[in-house]
């Protein structure tokens, strides 16, 4: 396949950026967008040029590092596949793609197409836990899980911090990552002691980081490459409702 | 010349004498303790936030030491331990199937061909079950029955079910339960986190472990930190070979540069290869992805009887299917431990019985399975396996059987480190994948989780106290001779990197290495291609060093630069594992040398001759062994048969 990118080039988060035009030629269909980006970088580094920065590392969909707007879109036009599971039988001989980093306030760029996500782990830190010291845990079946309830915080828990969600909201809302978490230990035996004061920190943590509000556009759940689902934004502002009465 | 020289013989002097069953209890009781005020003026320093870093760090900083956190990702909670799929070994004996703490010791010392140190493994048979009550009071959503319970499934190299699991990604949960645990203690101050902070080299000032060099790979800064003891939880090195299931960004540089510093590294040769693994696509592939063990507890691996059979699968009757495994091993079928089922499949490619491009893959058949389930219970239990599976190659394996080949997947060498995990360093912890300890030559299946969590929560913070009483250890300032050279020689070699600017890429020369490691110290070792490999690799490395092209600058975000470091290491470390594994002259685990093998093909060990852990010291000119004998008073050697 031979194919046109334009590509975001930043030299650093002080810095300007612009789109910057590249072609790629001989990509086999069966090669993932990341290898596709490999394959270009290889051509510029030899040809004296400044390859591309971008973030990745498991290349099996699971650590959330890479992401990528590839033609406005976060994680490509698959949907439930982040940008390492992305191949390139899904574009087309001759095809213009753009391809942009996650563009929030709350995710400033670092270079290229690499941004700062450092302000989930905030989020998390503010109340996505739950406290108990290592040592200090009872025998794992002193407490039964009731499957539906397991099923769906597994389900939650399956959120891999990439920020798709962010990138894709109009209003740059971390609803959906915070959601998943707050959904995740709610919905467990464990979670129950800090449930509300978890709900009211973490969202404090979320605005005061920069993320804007949820105005149920449901663009998250549309790009999220774990298919969490829009519901526990909902279950998430029932807690929040709870926890303040 | 000779490749090495033998030096004297190295001992573990912290484990306890007598009864297995309470040296892990005796130990703790010696082991001297820190009080909880004192706790506060020490800080250690933890290198990689995956299971074994993550756990420890938190663990750490919950009993009061100062922690300071360092990884290379842009968050801890991207540590490779997040990819680990099938699930967690624990003797819990739910299922009533006999399973205790003896059997799991029993199956891990047998499953590590005999090359394990029986203390370690009776202690992570005993600690196992702790991990999972911990697992679950932090909220991990471990699969569950009807009735709330857990549930629990097979692996392979055990006849009992007690891996635990959370679908495909039980890795993922076990990590975030760790991860969610240390930014609780980043919150709270207790833990100091750098992320996007890759470490250079170890810092050692009169002989102790003191601090680390590392790079912000944002600015580019080369720094060092000072502490009281240094954790190295930096992960294995199956990248020396390119193509592997580990992440791009894993690399043996904290624990190579801690080598050359003077910590020993042991069996480097004992990697494993995982038996299913999607095969190479082609010449653009980056890496290489897992398909979980645990769908072998379901799918039946085949090939066609006869070489050369290129009819679709679906065409292919049962008359003309050889299920290799369950014909060569019935006892244990198609869940024989991964050593044997990697050679296996490799022997019948080796036969021209191979099925899809270049006959480099065997048939992992859910066709049975389905029709004895159906596919509800199937999806169920593999779901996001089945569905990774279609999206890389682009077929539906519920309609075709999957095609899988071997690829390396974890590495049981690395730092030697006695009963405390501490190296032959005093101050230097090594922990989880990243030291060598419990698996011997081979490691069983859902071990890696339960190792690196027994380290990271239960292990090293009960023996670092030990060497942290004799703490605070003093200020060191700055501008140290030792600390001032140590971040000299990094910066140094940052800018050899950049200075030789040639017309190769690091990646070509990574993915050179690679081939070389593949086909000569790969699933079947030899005299001949070991000897030629060190030729090749020594070679390949002057090239580097003359032609190796890093784009850009120091002083920024440098992608090329950092790869280029981990690849200069990876050529040392290559290196020495070719060496490692032509000393070797047997045959045990993931190691197998063609000239020791049974009339029938299966590795054949030589205790009296090579019953030790090769603890290997760093010289100029040759390494140095130091031969570590290996005690066998409750496991007694025998063949590992799983027919």
């Amino acid at each position: 396949m031979n194919l046109t990118l334009r590509v975001w080039r930043q030299p650093s988060a002080e810095r300007p950026g612009r789109m910057v035009t590249y072609n790629v030629n001989d990509i086999s269909p069966d090669a993932s967008f990341l290898e596709m980006l490999d394959v270009l970088n290889e051509e510029l580094i030899l040809a004296g040029d400044e390859p591309i920065a971008f973030d990745h590392d498991c290349r099996e969909g699971i650590c959330g590092m890479c992401g990528l707007m590839i033609n406005g879109v976060a994680h490509g036009p698959e949907r439930a596949t982040t940008t390492c599971q992305l191949h390139m039988r899904h574009f087309s001989d001759g095809d213009t793609i753009d391809v942009e980093p996650w563009r929030a306030a709350a995710f400033p760029v670092v270079k290229d197409l690499v941004v700062n996500r450092g302000a989930f782990d905030t989020i998390i830190g503010a109340g996505g836990y739950i406290t108990a010291p290592t040592g200090a845990a009872p025998e794992a079946h002193a407490t039964p899980v009731p499957k539906p309830d397991a099923d769906a915080a597994f389900e939650a828990a399956t959120c891999i911090g990439c920020g798709a969600c962010v990138a894709a909201c109009p209003n740059g809302s971390a609803m959906l990552f915070t959601a998943a978490k707050v959904g995740h230990l709610g919905l467990l035996p464990q979670g129950q002691p800090e449930r509300d004061a978890r709900v009211l920190d973490m969202i404090d943590a979320h605005d005061a980081a920069g993320f804007g509000g949820c105005t149920n556009a449901g663009e998250c759940t549309t790009v999220c490459p774990k298919g969490i689902p829009l519901t526990l934004i909902g279950r998430l502002n029932g807690d929040y409702r709870h926890a303040l009465r | 010349m000779d490749l090495y020289v033998e030096g004297a013989p190295i001992a573990d002097r912290a484990t306890p004498d007598g009864p297995i069953e309470t040296r892990w209890e005796r130990r703790q009781f010696s082991a001297k303790l820190v009080n909880p005020a004192n706790r506060r003026k020490l800080s250690v320093i933890v290198v990689g936030t995956g299971l074994a870093g993550g756990s420890a760090a938190a663990t750490l900083a919950e009993a009061g030491y100062r922690v300071r956190s360092y990884c290379y990702q842009d968050s801890p909670r991207r540590a490779h331990s997040i990819a680990a799929q099938g699930g967690i070994n624990a003797a819990k004996n739910y299922r009533n199937d006999g399973d205790s703490v003896y059997r799991l010791f029993y199956d891990t010392v047998k499953g590590g061909d005999f090359r394990a140190r029986e203390s370690n493994v009776y202690r992570l048979a005993q600690v196992s079950a702790n991990i999972i009550d911990q697992c679950v009071a932090q909220g991990v959503p471990f699969a569950r029955e009807y009735g709330g319970l857990l549930d629990n499934r097979s692996f392979g190299g055990t006849q009992v079910s007690r891996t635990f699991y959370a679908r495909g990604q039980t890795g993922q949960q076990l990590l975030l339960g760790a991860y969610q645990a240390m930014e609780r203690q980043i919150a709270a101050g207790t833990i100091e986190m750098f992320a996007r902070h890759e470490m250079l080299d170890l810092v050692v000032v009169d002989g102790r472990a003191r601090g680390v060099v590392v790079r912000d790979l944002v600015t580019g800064e080369v720094s060092t930190d000072i502490a009281d003891a240094v954790v190295l939880a930096s992960g294995g090195y199956g990248n020396v070979f390119f193509l592997s299931t580990n992440a791009k960004g894993c690399n043996v540089t904290a624990t190579w540069r801690a080598h050359r510093k003077g910590a020993y590294f042991a069996n480097p040769c004992y990697t494993q290869i995982h038996p299913t693994c999607i095969p190479e696509s082609g010449t653009h592939q980056s890496k290489l992805t897992l398909m979980s063990e645990s769908l072998r507890n379901d799918g039946r691996v085949w090939v066609p009887k006869v070489a050369g059979d290129d009819r679709a699968p679906g065409d292919i009757p049962e008359s003309d299917r050889d299920y290799y495994l369950e014909r060569i091993y019935p006892a244990f079928g198609n869940l024989v431990p991964r050593d044997i089922a990697s050679r296996a499949a490799k022997n019948v490619c080796d036969e021209g019985r191979g099925v899809g491009p270049g006959g480099l893959g065997v048939y992992l058949d859910f066709a049975g399975a389905l029709e004895r389930l159906g596919r509800p219970a199937v999806e169920e239990k593999y779901g996001n396996l089945f569905e990774m599976y279609q999206r890389i190659t682009g077929e539906d394996p519920y309609r075709v059987p999957m095609r899988i080949y071997p690829a390396v997947h974890y590495t049981m060498g690395g730092l030697w480190v006695d009963y405390d995990l501490q190296s032959t360093i005093p101050g230097l912890f090594v922990i989880g994948e990243a030291n060598f300890s419990d698996h011997g030559a081979n490691r069983l299946g859902a071990s890696a989780l339960m190792q690196g969590l027994a380290d990271g929560y239960f292990v090293l913070p009960n023996t670092i106290n030990d060497y942290l009483a004799a703490g605070p250890f003093g200020d060191i300032a700055a501008d140290h001779p030792a600390v001032a050279s140590a971040r000299q020689a990094v910066s140094e070699r940052l800018a050899a990197l950049l200075a030789v600017d040639g017309d190769r890429t690091v990646d070509s020369f990574h993915r050179e290495l690679g081939h070389v490691m593949w086909e000569y110290c790969g699933m079947e070792r030899t005299e001949e291609g070991l000897t030629k490999a060190l030729g090749l690799i020594r070679g390949l490395r002057d090239e580097f060093w003359a032609r190796v092209k890093v784009p850009g600058t120091g002083a920024e975000l440098n992608q090329n630069l950092e790869k280029a470091g981990r690849v200069a290491d990876f050529f040392e470390l290559a290196e020495l594992m070719c060496i490692d594994a032509l000393h070797r002259r047997e045959s045990c685990g993931g190691h197998f040398r063609a000239e020791s093998q049974t009339a029938d093909g299966e590795a054949l060990r030589h205790d009296d001759e090579f019953g030790y852990v090769a603890a290997w010291e760093h010289a100029v000119e040759r390494p140095v062994l130091h031969k570590e004998t290996l005690d066998f008073a409750y496991v007694h050697p025998s063949t590992r048969s799983y027919k």
